[in-house]
């Protein structure tokens, strides 16, 4: 073995990306670059899409690996967020540091994860898609409804930030710390989930994606798997959350965990690459991009060059928004449905003809 | 124990019955499109409240041709003779039928008939995909707040105008029109040629094709009936509602979609059966546990249900094939 062909170094994408993201705010230069020509800071709005990020791979872990249609990831989200404001805001007696709502926030979502797929996970694909979507939407009407606990529609708030003991930052008006917050929690939960596809459990997943009863039949508790899936996605999902509510120092209004919200992160992780963590994190950026950075630029532009357009839906690009969506996805799905970024099975699936070299992941020569 | 109840109180409970199952029959003939759908080619059709909700708009715009207001009327119609009225709803049915028909059957040529061999995510991630286009549509439509529908059909009480139980014309149409196109479905299924095939292709398309069935066409078949309901349907929510709006095809098609789910997906009679539980889950809830709790009832109940009765109410156990 000692007479092995070193390989090449070669640094893998991921990696590369992240490298890339955190090199980003040592270089102003790109950041103030992007301000001269949109007028808006880059750097203000990475933190939310690390925090979709987040949320759409715990989503990954259901969907993506398992193969369970999950339709309402957004009221796991809502758990963590609420979470958070009931344990640190001053509308409570706890003020408790955001610190504890880190913690505890995810393991609630995920306990309620456990509470929900109990009971339910033995229902077929669709039977099952619908409960998670009635689970969405009756967490939804909770918030909104049961005023003295989540303040309705107002949302609880402030969430204040995230002190560091001994390091005074300013969380308001740089965006440099929840920017490296953020990051560094993406990034521990990307290495959790590379761990954990490579491990027993994420192996057994896949089987279980892949063939349920010869999974079953290969001495796998399919009904344990399932809910470890649901657990892990859901904590991931209320560790989104909490970050979320601290980010926008608010929880927000209960519609901002509606059905819209778990139908736009199955979109981030089909137009990705279901299964595959790259994929999902470039759908992420994509969409998520999209929505929050181009959508508000270019409607700017097109106000500066036809001011008198003002008023009038179809002239404005966010009116646009959902048919572009939708023509993405019908366009996706006819042409490229493994994704951007494929996994190597979900492309070997679909492309049963095509010869794809088949890789295990984790199997890293 | 009947005579121990109040009468007002009997009265009362009538009167959520008679809502509940009127607000049931229509969401029931939305569903219908919906169990079709899925008993044929296993596709949850994330579009088809969308399509009701574009449906209420074409008869809006058909409306607004004919000089009976634009997106702003607000006026009752009430001096208009009622052979008029009568005339311009049933050409606003002809129109919405054909639109929504036509519409459904578009899509399913160009967007899911090209993905039948794909894998079962592809078909549902298109259908959310044509669900986003028709939104868009109806919001250029529309505009982004609610829209009055004319008031065509008079809101007094069949039983005089102090008898303690409220029937309308509008229940009335709502009962004349549903009940009837979901009994003329029923033995359509059962007795043609078409609806033979259409069994035949839900059991085993290949064998159906095998055995001579032109599938394509008889799924084909299957979006243009389920279309044509949606478009019936369109036109009596939006007549009896007064109101229309982009977003209302999501909170209806969530709904019929749970209805049918309710009653065993694939299932004409389950879908009506979840339809009429849905009203009634509704009705009874708003009065009793509140307005507001009405979404969290039904979705509660849903789950509830599918717990016990994993294939929902009328739905058949599915063994696993190997």
């Amino acid at each position: 073995m000692a007479d092995a062909v070193k390989k090449p170094f070669r640094l893998g994408w991921e990696p590369a990306l992240f490298l890339m993201l955190i090199a980003f705010p040592f270089l102003p230069i790109f950041e103030s670059l992007f301000f001269t020509t949109t007028q808006r800071s880059l750097g203000d709005q990475m933190p939310t899409v690390f925090i979709f990020a987040i949320l759409a791979l715990g989503l990954n872990v259901v969907v993506g690996y398992t193969g369970i249609l999950h339709l309402g990831i957004a009221a796991f989200f809502a758990i963590g967020a609420y979470t958070a404001g009931i344990l640190t805001t001053a509308a409570y007696s706890f003020e408790l540091p955001f610190y504890v709502a880190l913690i505890v926030g995810p393991i609630l979502a995920a306990l309620l994860g456990l509470l929900l797929g109990a009971p339910t996970l033995r229902l077929r694909g669709d039977y099952l898609a619908l409960v998670t979507l009635g689970f969405g939407e009756v967490t939804k009407s909770a918030l909104t409804n049961l005023q003295s606990i989540t303040a309705g529609t107002q949302g609880l708030g402030p969430v204040p930030p995230p002190a560091l003991p001994g390091l005074d930052l300013d969380w308001a008006s740089d965006y440099r710390p929840f920017y490296f917050l953020t990051l560094g929690i993406l990034i521990a939960v990307v290495l959790l989930l590379r761990n954990i596809e490579s491990s027993r459990l994420g192996r057994a997943w896949v089987a279980l994606r892949e063939d349920e009863l010869a999974a079953n039949c290969m001495g796998l508790n399919t009904a344990k798997l399932k809910l470890a899936a649901f657990a892990l996605g859901s904590g991931l999902a209320g560790l989104a959350g909490v970050l979320y509510a601290t980010r926008l120092t608010s929880t927000s209004e209960p519609n901002a965990y509606d059905f819209n919200r778990s139908i736009f992160m199955i979109c981030c992780l089909i137009l990705g690459g279901l299964g595959n963590r790259l994929g999902v994190l470039l759908g992420v950026f994509i969409l998520v991009g999209f929505d929050n950075i181009l959508c508000p630029i270019i409607d700017a532009q097109i106000q500066q060059a036809f001011p008198a357009s003002g008023g009038k839906i179809y002239l404005q690009f966010t009116g646009w928004r959902l048919f572009v969506f939708g023509l993405a996805l019908i366009l996706m799905m006819r042409f490229r449905p493994e994704g951007i970024i494929p996994s190597c099975r979900m492309k070997h699936e679909l492309h049963p003809n095509e010869l794809v070299p088949v890789t295990v992941p984790g199997d890293r020569a | 124990m009947l005579l121990a109840v109040e009468p007002a109180l009997w009265n009362s409970l009538t009167q959520y019955l008679i809502n509940g199952l009127t607000f049931g029959a229509l969401i029931a003939l939305i569903a219908l499109g919906y169990t079709m759908v899925y008993g044929i080619v296993e596709l949850i059709n994330f579009a088809h409240g969308d399509l009701f909700m574009l449906g209420s708009f074409a008869s809006l715009s058909l409306l607004a041709l004919l000089g009976f207001g634009g997106l702003g009327f607000t006026a009752t119609m009430t001096d208009a003779s009622s052979f008029v009225i009568a005339g311009v709803l049933i050409g606003c049915a002809i129109l919405s039928v054909l639109f929504c028909a036509g519409l459904n059957f578009a899509v399913e040529y160009t967007v899911y008939r090209p993905l039948r061999n794909a894998p079962k995510l592809a078909p549902l991630v298109s259908a959310i995909g044509v669900s986003f286009i028709f939104m868009n549509a109806g919001l250029f439509w529309g505009g982004p707040q609610d829209v009055n529908f004319p008031d065509l059909i008079s809101n007094d009480n069949l039983l005089g105008k102090d008898a303690a139980i409220r029937i309308t014309y509008k229940d009335v149409l709502i009962i004349a029109v549903t009940v009837p196109l979901m009994l003329a479905l029923t033995i359509f299924v059962k007795v043609t040629r078409l609806g033979k095939a259409m069994r035949a292709t839900a059991q085993n398309p290949t064998a159906a094709s095998l055995m001579g069935i032109d599938t394509n066409f008889v799924i084909s078949a299957t979006f243009v009936i389920g279309g044509a309901l949606a478009g019936a349907a369109s036109l009596i929510y939006a007549v009896s509602m007064n109101t229309i709006s982009y977003q209302m095809g999501f909170q209806n098609g969530l709904y019929a979609f749970t209805a049918a789910v309710l009653g065993g997906i694939g299932r004409i009679p389950g879908a009506v059966l979840g339809g009429l539980i849905i009203g009634l889950v509704r009705s009874f809830g708003s009065a009793f546990v509140g307005e507001m709790w009405v979404n969290a009832l039904v979705f509660g109940i849903l789950i509830i249900i599918l717990i016990f009765r994993p294939t929902g109410l009328l739905g058949t156990p599915v063994r696993e094939k190997v």
